[in-house]
């Protein structure tokens, strides 16, 4: 890292607002030709804004934005794919009925007499292939690929569009192990040929092994640059979470004797047919109780929610509300029965975007007062409770009737939560409660939950932030392929043990 | 003051559609050495006497009443992201049904007007029903479905009308089911001209109107008001939502289908029950597919389809006269066409606008997060229920 050759990107003071809310402020990133330069954070530290920032996706309000030394104005992706720079999806952007050639060149095709020159384009796509060891076979169709296979088709996309700074966003996270492995070989070829790789990520230990230098980003700005080589886990994990952050330290127990939900035996078919998406859970949740699920995304926990919120039906088990069996019961039933539920994907499965605030109130709580009378709706009853909650839960937006759509994530999350709060669940069912939301609403959803729970509400919490879930958690079980493969003290685990069990190796910890 | 803005951005994007529009059809209409002023003029005036202006609002109005139903039946679909091209089977089936049954029993008035409303609506929706039962249980395209029904319906309606329902005699030039008694027809609304002191026209008002009205209410009052209509709008603004929140898809679509091919059944019956008191191979066609237009450019709300509707008629009824005065009768099609266009793309315009407007206003309310908030939070568990800030 001379001081004499450019960097290869270079941001200065990049700050970017969103309505209510401030996404990026004054930050520094300084990369340096040639090394794989990790941005870490935790979940809605803004990561993925300052990345869009980067694409072009959108424009920054303020700030410097420098590729090889020169300032650049990106507007759009097309804008950041002439200057050199090229983005990695984490949700894999490729047309499954296309074949792998088909898909690198689609949207920048060689053409000869109008016409798909497929000739060029296997050679190219053959050198890109041999020259970053990346193993591809043009001729194969996408939908035959597996998930590593896929990733390296999303790379190859990029370098085939002459890229020479690659965004990775949070790449590992759809891998398992050896194809992470795999990942961080293929991110070494591409070092080696002098490519420049921003790679973001929450995942501490693959961070510390693949990167050459690492950003900390923490409440939207960069709070220090870390080497790999002489920080450890832990004093990363410390920058990243800050200590007036709240720690989510362990409160007495207010876990009670009686079960408010029991699943036992529960098995779900997977979607294509293959191996069980949720296999034999057995698990139990008592008033009181926070009943943490740790594990890598797309391990069944969805499926699992689904499963447990009637929107997917089992093959085998049970599922049973206080003393009724709700195996057979419609989603509206449960719902009715007390179990409230805040989703991992607010904008399909917890709000309508378009309509306003008061029919978002109403939603999920269609057969209960406040929001209805009888069969009609109580439009003034709605608006009323819809205020009370903007007030209680601190929800940003002018008033009842503004759109969902215009509020900011978080002040969406906290109208969800004061929503499901208000029916008084006996079972509250929250995947990533503070995915995306702003830090000010993150400590504004953990406390309502903490309180829920002390008031004896039973809460399933599944989510990707490791902190969150042994912080809030009573019992800590881990999910791998479907299964619940261990249950760990949140009391005593670290965060590096329980990323051993979530990956199915029991090697971690060593950090 | 927000109750005349709210009013007046709802107008604000039809009006510049239909404007628009009409530019757009005087282009053409130059383009194709027709005088656009002149068309204008034969399509304003609607006679020379008060006899015959009356006359001409009447026909306009008669013609309304089932385009108005036709995108009302529409609408209930679109609504919950359901696209019911089968409208024109379904009234198709349902008139057709009506109308032989109607003609076979005789009853007191009102009952008798009510059975063949009974049996219209079931009709319809039976029809409509199947496209359903397809899309729940095979996952049919109601799109595929419903256009295949609709042929399916022209050719059952050919044989029935030809065979086992035919009424007039061997050899009659047109093709009919049995007369309808007096007591199953609806007497004109002409009465309502005198009363307000107008002309009497020789052409009746329909007797439908005030049926068609009520509908309307109905189908506003379900979709706005209850409990029904929320799931319904909920299932068109997010399927994944909407079953999230307890709603059966899969029912919903049912009932959905139901209460659309009930009201496409009513389409025929202004016709039937005020004019022809029969069906036959001459009765009005095409309905089903004028209401998807329609129910577009009333934004699928029960009021703008109606005036929509009347939008639609009124155009319609300039073909005659523009024939007469040796002027193509096309430029209707054509300006109805280009509304149809303009009014899309300004109703998609007007969403945008509106949607940042409330972005804009939920910045200023919100402000950016205050820096002592998080520290404050973090350790005072009880500001969430005291929600200052």
């Amino acid at each position: 890292m001379t001081e004499s050759t450019p960097l290869a990107v270079e941001l200065r003071g990049i700050t970017k607002r969103f309505p209510g809310v401030v996404a990026n402020k004054d930050i520094e990133l300084r990369v340096a030709r040639g090394e794989v330069h990790a941005i870490v954070g935790e979940n809605g530290a803004g990561k993925s804004t300052l990345m869009k920032t980067l694409y072009g996706m959108h424009r920054p309000d303020e700030g410097q934005i420098l590729v090889d030394g020169r300032e650049v104005q990106l507007r759009s992706p097309n804008d950041a794919i002439a200057a050199g720079i090229g983005m990695v999806h984490q949700h894999f952007m490729l047309a499954d009925n296309f074949t792998v050639l088909e898909n690198i060149v689609l949207g920048s095709e060689p053409t000869k007499g109008g016409r798909l020159d497929r000739a060029t384009a296997r050679r190219r796509i053959a050198e890109i292939s041999d020259s970053y060891s990346l193993g591809l076979e043009p001729d194969v169709l996408v939908e035959e690929l597996g998930v590593g296979d896929r990733q390296r088709v999303e790379i190859a996309k990029v370098l085939y569009r002459g890229a020479t700074i690659l965004i990775l966003d949070e790449p590992t996270a759809v891998l398992v192990p050896q194809e992470v492995d795999e990942l961080f070989g293929n991110l070494a070829e591409l070092k080696r040929e002098g490519l420049t790789v921003i790679f973001i990520s929450h995942k501490l230990d693959e961070v510390r092994k693949v990167a050459d230098s690492i950003t900390v980003i923490r409440r939207g700005t960069t709070v220090g640059t870390a080497d790999p080589a002489t920080t450890s886990a832990r004093q990363l994990a410390e920058m990243m979470v800050g200590a007036e952050l709240p720690t989510p330290a362990t409160r007495d127990s207010t876990v009670r004797e009686t079960p408010v939900l029991r699943i036992s035996g529960l098995t779900v078919p997977g979607t294509g047919g293959g191996r069980a998406a949720v296999d034999d859970v057995t698990m139990t949740v008592r008033e009181g109780e926070v009943v943490g699920i740790a594990g890598v995304e797309g391990n069944g926990q969805s499926e699992l929610i689904d499963a447990v919120l009637g929107l997917r039906s089992p093959s085998a088990g049970t599922v049973v509300l206080g003393d009724e069996d709700i195996t057979a019961w419609s989603t509206r039933q449960r719902r009715e029965g007390g179990i409230g539920f805040i989703p991992e994907d607010r904008h399909r499965q917890g709000m309508l975007l378009e309509a306003p605030l008061w029919e978002n109130r109403i939603l999920g709580h269609q057969t209960r007062p406040p929001a209805v009378k009888g069969a009609f709706i109580d439009r003034k009853g709605a608006r009323a409770d819809t205020a009370r909650i903007m007030a209680e839960y601190d929800v940003r937006a002018p008033g009842p009737d503004t759109p969902a759509v215009a509020l900011s994530g978080g002040n969406q999350q906290k109208l969800i939560v004061g929503r499901e709060m208000s029916a008084h669940p006996r079972v509250l069912v929250a995947a990533h409660p503070t995915r995306g939301v702003d830090v000010g609403a993150q400590s504004v959803i953990w406390e309502l939950l903490k309180d829920a729970r002390a008031e004896g509400l039973g809460i399933v919490l599944v989510s990707a932030d490791l902190e969150e879930l042994i912080g809030l958690s009573d019992t800590l079980h881990v999910m791998l392929r479907g299964r619940l493969v261990a249950t760990v003290d949140p009391r005593q685990v670290t965060p590096e043990e329980l990323g051993g069990y979530m990956t199915g190796g029991t090697e971690a910890g060593a950090a | 003051m927000t109750l005349v803005r709210r009013i007046g951005t709802v107008l604000l994007a039809p009006a510049l559609a239909l404007l628009i529009a009409v530019v757009i059809s005087a282009v053409v209409m130059a383009l194709l050495g027709v005088d656009p002023l002149q068309v204008l003029k034969v399509m304003v005036d609607l006679g020379d006497t008060p006899s015959q202006q009356i006359t001409a609002v009447v026909a306009i109005l008669n013609r309304s009443l089932p385009l108005f139903l036709a995108g009302l039946a529409v609408a209930i679909g679109f609504r919950m992201g359901l696209f019911n091209i089968g409208v024109e089977g379904q009234y198709r089936m349902a008139t057709i049904m009506a109308a032989t049954i109607g003609a076979a029993v005789t009853l007191p008035g009102p009952l008798h007007v009510l059975l063949i409303i009974v049996v219209a609506m079931a009709v319809g929706a039976i029809w409509a029903g199947i496209v359903a039962v397809l899309k729940v249980t095979r996952g049919v395209s109601e799109v595929i479905s419903s256009i295949m029904l609709n042929t399916i319906a022209l050719g059952l309606a050919s044989y029935l009308l030809t065979g086992p329902f035919r009424g007039s005699p061997d050899g009659a030039s047109i093709v009919s089911t049995a007369e309808i008694g007096e007591s199953g027809r609806l007497g004109g609304l002409n009465g309502v001209f005198d009363l307000l002191g107008l002309a009497n026209p020789p052409r009746q008002l329909y007797g439908f109107l005030p049926i068609a009205v009520l509908a309307g209410i109905v189908v506003w009052v379900l979709l706005q008001r209850t409990r029904f209509g929320f799931d319904l709008r909920a299932t068109g603004l997010s399927p994944s939502a909407a079953s999230a929140s307890g709603v059966d898809a899969r029912r919903m679509v049912v009932k959905a289908m139901l209460l659309s091919g009930a009201i496409a059944g009513l389409v025929g019956l202004p016709d039937l029950l005020g004019r022809t008191y029969e069906y036959n191979s001459d009765f009005t066609s095409g309905l089903g597919f004028l209401g998807i237009a329609v129910a577009l450019l009333g934004r699928n709300n029960p009021g703008g389809i109606a005036l929509a509707a009347v939008l639609y008629a009124f155009l319609d009824r300039a073909s005659v006269p523009l024939q007469a005065a040796s002027l193509p009768s096309s430029v209707v099609t054509i300006i109805q066409g280009t509304i149809v266009l303009a009014v899309v793309v300004a109703n998609e315009i007007a969403r945008r606008v509106s949607r940042r407007a409330a972005e804009r206003s939920s910045r200023q309310s919100g402000g950016p997060v205050p820096e002592g908030f998080v520290t404050a939070t973090a350790h005072s568990p009880a500001i969430a229920s005291e929600g200052t800030s």
